[in-house]
């Protein structure tokens, strides 16, 4: 029963690189402690704001993917709201999401090699009548 | 059983006499339903209820390039979708289909939240 989220959380600009990654590592460590994988961190980097949060105007954006059940998501977010040094934070379920394209993706798998037999012999014939029509008008 | 053979006919006896006076509301109620005949079906695809033109078709974005997630994180896609003062702008004048402008409207309050995109600019 794992499920996929995105959590993406804002860390306050004025902590040091190693306290941001003393931060990853602990909550991953959390996340494999429930049962959960860690399937991708991203540190996006410093962005503005686009507004003021806790009297910052810019802060460090991490995104982190997670394949874990329920319990261990809420756990996570527990320990966020907690943490002093993050100052937001959003979980998106996205496994939905994901199948729902990957569908979407095999369906045009299949469409498109019949679509291409299509159009290959659509395509033949008018360039064939294209040139027959140019010296007649001419 | 007797006395629902007598009933019938009395149930239908007043029913005609009911339906004449909601003639009366029925029919200046329908007055300003059609007002403007040619006028409606030309607004649905155009401004809200100008005129009988047609404005031109403009097609889904989305549809068209085949986008299929809307992610929040992409600030730059959401940020043709987002007026200037902040406020999203209706589909009306993006020419955005209905499903993908469900699904921008979620990205972008989602960015929101995410200080991504701001709640309102220019107070």
């Amino acid at each position: 029963m794992s499920r996929l989220y995105e959590v993406m959380f804002i860390v306050r600009p004025d902590v040091v690189e190693e306290e941001v990654d003393k931060l990853i590592a602990g909550f991953t460590t959390n996340v494999t402690n429930g049962g959960g994988v860690v399937k991708n961190v991203d540190k996006m980097g410093k962005r503005k704001l686009a507004y003021m949060v806790r009297k910052f105007n810019d802060g460090n954006y991490i995104l982190m993917t997670i394949e874990a059940g329920g319990p261990v998501v809420l756990e996570l977010e527990r320990r966020l709201r907690v943490s002093e040094p993050i100052i937001k934070f959003i979980t998106v379920r996205i496994d939905e999401e994901e199948k729902r394209l990957a569908k979407v993706k095999a369906l045009r798998g299949v469409r498109r090699p019949s679509q291409a037999a299509v159009a290959a012999p659509a395509a033949q014939a008018p360039a064939a009548e294209a040139p027959e029509a140019i010296p007649a008008s001419a | 059983m007797s006395d629902e053979t007598v009933k019938a006919p009395e149930t239908s006896a007043p029913a005609p006499q009911s339906e004449r006076p909601s003639g009366g509301p029925g029919g200046p109620g329908s007055g300003p339903g059609d007002r403007r005949p040619g006028g409606r079906p030309g607004g649905s695809g155009g401004p809200g209820g100008r005129g009988k033109f047609f404005r031109r078709k403009k097609v889904c974005k989305f549809c068209t390039e085949k986008i299929d997630a809307i992610p929040y994180r992409d600030v730059r896609l959401l940020q043709g979708f987002v007026a200037e003062r902040g406020k999203i702008v209706p589909r009306r004048l993006t020419g955005v289909c209905t499903k993908h402008q469900r699904r921008l409207t979620k990205a972008i309050k989602q960015a929101r939240n995410i200080a991504l995109l701001p709640f309102a600019t220019r107070h």
